[in-house]
């Protein structure tokens, strides 16, 4: 499992995303990588699953790349749920 | 660390501004009147947001404004911005706290971002950080994270 956590630069908001990402994946038991990078280079970049807010999402979602996005992506309960949803119940 | 960067100097405390432009430019005041960034990061900061949307809003009433090192950045830095009422971003995103991060490479400023995740995964704090009056209670809540 390949998760990939995207924000507009690649340097600030996605790297904070995915120390939550990687606690809840942690605590969902969730085997599989984080990383992060910006939303220019995620567009060639594959993964499983990619992570951002919607506003990035709605620039990646070609319709073939699974999505996720999320509001609040400093709340580990909103992170949990958007996983156990797509993922673990997807 | 958070502490060590954001001193006095760097935080404001504002009733309004007229929009979320506006926003930017005067929490990266700071930033610019010391000379670690260069006016074209501003411009850029405002740029992003117009042309990727509001993602800069990590959560709801916080924004934290930035663009890449080349963009404009001679060192490392943070400014703050509190505004009494906040601004509106286009699709319906509101913040109040602007923290206007300078990052000069790519390593440099993760220390502090993992700092700043503790603080903003409580909402307690967050809820803090949009109400301070003065810059003794930001210092307060920047301590217990030092703790």
């Amino acid at each position: 499992m390949k998760i990939l956590v995207v924000c507009g630069n690649g340097l600030g908001s996605s790297f904070m995303m995915s120390l939550n990402v990687q606690k809840a994946m942690k605590e969902l038991n969730i085997e599989g990588s984080c990383s992060h990078t910006d939303l220019a280079s995620s567009k060639s970049e594959q993964a499983d699953y990619y992570i951002g807010s919607p506003e990035i999402m709605d620039q990646l979602n070609d319709g073939k790349r699974k999505v996720i996005s999320l509001i609040n992506m400093f709340s580990l309960d909103e992170i949990k749920k958007a996983l156990t949803t797509h993922i673990l119940e997807g | 660390m958070l502490k060590k960067y954001l001193t006095e100097e760097m935080v404001q405390f504002k009733e309004e501004a007229k929009n979320w432009e506006e926003a930017i430019q005067l929490a990266s005041e700071p930033l610019l009147k010391n000379h670690l960034i260069e006016k074209e990061y501003i411009d850029t900061m405002i740029e992003n947001v117009k042309n990727l949307g509001p993602y800069i809003v990590l959560l709801p009433k916080f924004a934290m404004p930035h663009a890449r090192p080349e963009n404009g950045v001679n060192q490392l830095g943070l400014s703050l911005l509190i505004l009494e009422n906040g601004v509106q971003f286009d699709g319906g995103k509101f913040a109040n706290v602007f923290l206007v991060l300078a990052a000069p490479d790519k390593e440099s400023h993760l220390t502090l971002l993992s700092e700043l995740s503790t603080v903003l995964s409580s909402q307690e704090k967050v809820d803090a950080l949009a109400s301070a009056k003065n810059y003794q209670e930001i210092f307060v809540i920047l301590e217990e994270e030092a703790k």
